[in-house]
């Protein structure tokens, strides 16, 4: 690059982003491995070294966020990949109301999460609520979604699908419309079916939509907090706390080297798991 | 002739489901907040024996000392600041990131694509911002809300700016452009389409915001429309038909957004998440 263009790209651009990301990003979760290690009130902290990692893996309340936070990742993010794969098959095919459905199905992805969490919590209320007073029509006793500590976590992880699943939709409608139409010309001519084309031409050549969408709510469901919040506070007992809404009920209770500690534990666990998984997908990657 | 009886079997079938799915779960918000207490507390879909969602949405917003004004106020200054913000300063960012190519650059992807991933520390940020007087200010609230989109933005950004050709930028600095003219007068006006996408789905993103307002602007002056309506929950527990007047209330923002960019905020939200 010349000079002159240097001086014309020049990293006085950068600044004000760069400024604002380091302030307000890079330096917390630099000083989050510190604090992590202390006992800690925003003025003032004590150095206890691994004290707070430990009594996060031997109190029973809070080391259950890891399971629960994994359970609820990998839930999510199955049934968002599938469905999402589905519908996005679907909604690409030759059907007159597509407009309308991938509308419909989208929609969900913008309404305010609290929002979602109040009126399904109201929705699985488990006598009068409306999802088992219309089982209760058939016959069938339902659940007590929230209340059961059993399923609770499960039904949570339902509702983020359904609030969820219609962003893992356009994302693979745009992938299977990315492959080009020779494909399936060139099947039809060796007489495959609308079975071979789903399973040789649409799934390995969407691979890059379905890996957006692996990684994207996988990354979504281990930070997963405000859906968890708004419906369950962590609860029944502990049956439905993550570790980021213990990061918070450490927060509120003021053990702020304690919350800290969870939100390194998070990191490390969104980056151990998330970095390899990536490489992994895009070494399996086709080109087109 | 039955290929094509299944085809429109299939297709009802899914608009049926789609309704059963989709439109209850609204339609049943939107008939709560038509009922009176009593009716509302029933949870069912029964048509309200009268219909009261005027003097519903007035209660609501009478409801202590108009709280909901004040969320409203500030819900809209947040996501207008923030957008405005975000819009400059990830484009100029964008800019100088595409149209560079030296050692920082490696180094810069890192960092914008750890953004993406790690999550944010939450009482470090606190700390930060409280030393630097910004902890429950609209200001501080505005700036996590920047970095923690920037990211996202300058993903598009840079995809974007790959496309417009560096001709221009060199026809610029032979007519005597400097690199501010040439960034302002130039390239901005022609980054406008995703300038559009990333403002109407960051507009969503921040407007539904609940976890950082949660931590970093708490304070009852200072609620946005998404913590009032969490605390209403614990206010309204036998007022329903209130709460979900609420709810009602603050889709109306997004909703409408959606009728109008639809698939401005799907292409927005496509292209960001792919090439992450």
């Amino acid at each position: 690059m010349t000079k002159v263009f240097k001086r014309i790209y020049t990293y006085n651009f950068l600044l004000p982003a760069a400024i604002v990301y380091t302030v307000i990003f890079i330096v917390p979760t630099v000083m989050s491995f510190f604090f992590s290690l202390t006992r800690w009130t925003l003025f003032k902290w004590d150095f206890i070294g691994l004290e707070n990692f430990k009594t996060f893996f031997q109190e029973p309340s809070l080391s259950i966020g890891f399971k629960n936070t994994l359970i609820y990742a990998a839930v999510t993010c199955g049934l968002k990949v599938v469905a999402g794969l589905l519908l996005g098959v679907f909604l690409t095919g030759k059907i007159r109301t597509k407009d309308y459905l991938r509308s419909v199905v989208f929609f969900p992805v913008l309404v305010s999460t609290i929002a979602v969490g109040i009126a399904f919590g109201m929705m699985m209320h488990p006598t009068t609520g409306l999802i088992n007073t219309t089982l209760a029509l058939f016959g069938i006793e339902g659940p007590d979604w929230l209340g059961d500590t059993r399923i609770a976590l499960l039904s949570v992880a339902a509702v983020d699908v359904w609030k969820g699943v219609g962003l893992a939709t356009v994302i693979y409608i745009a992938g299977i419309l990315a492959i080009p139409e020779e494909y399936s010309e060139a099947l039809q001519i060796d007489g495959g079916n609308a079975w071979n084309k789903f399973w040789n031409i649409t799934v390995p050549l969407s691979r890059p939509a379905a890996n957006a969408v692996i990684i994207l709510a996988f990354i979504g469901g281990l930070r997963s907090f405000d859906l968890i919040w708004a419906m369950t506070k962590g609860g029944p007992g502990f049956a439905t706390d993550v570790i980021a809404s213990i990061i918070y009920k450490q927060y509120q209770g003021g053990f702020y080297g304690l919350a800290t500690a969870g939100n390194v534990i998070l990191f490390l666990f969104v980056t151990a798991i998330v970095y390899p998984l990536s490489r992994y997908l895009t070494r399996k990657e086709v080109d087109l | 002739m039955s290929r094509s009886l299944r085809r429109i079997g299939v297709e009802t079938f899914a608009v049926l489901a789609s309704v059963v799915i989709f439109w209850i779960p609204l339609y049943f918000v939107l008939l709560t907040a038509m009922k009176s207490a009593p009716e509302a507390s029933e949870m069912n879909l029964a048509w309200p024996s009268k219909i009261q969602l005027w003097q519903n949405v007035k209660e609501v917003v009478a409801f202590r000392d108009h709280m909901l004004l004040r969320a409203f106020w500030n819900s809209t200054v947040l996501t207008v600041l923030s957008l405005a913000a975000m819009v400059v300063v990830c484009s100029m960012a964008a800019f100088v990131i595409q149209r560079r190519n030296d050692r920082a650059t490696p180094w810069i992807s890192f960092f914008v694509l750890a953004g993406l991933i790690i999550p944010p520390a939450i009482v470090p940020t606190i700390w930060v911002l409280n030393e630097i007087h910004l902890f429950k200010t609209m200001i501080g609230l505005i700036l996590v809300e920047v970095a923690l989109g920037f990211p996202f933005c300058v993903m598009l950004y840079r995809g974007f700016m790959a496309a417009i050709p560096r001709e221009i930028d060199e026809a610029a600095v032979v007519d005597g452009y400097g690199g501010y003219r040439l960034f302002f007068t130039i390239i901005f006006p022609l980054l406008q389409p995703v300038t559009a996408t990333i403002v109407v789905t960051q507009a969503v993103f921040v407007f539904n915001d609940f976890t950082n307002p949660l931590y970093f602007f708490p304070g009852a002056k200072n609620a946005t429309v998404q913590l009032t309506l969490y605390n209403f929950t614990s206010q309204f527990l036998s007022q329903w038909n209130l709460l979900f007047t609420d709810i009602l209330l603050i889709t109306i923002p997004p909703l409408l957004l959606f009728i109008f960019f639809n698939k401005k905020i799907v292409a927005g939200m496509t292209t960001g998440s792919v090439k992450g």
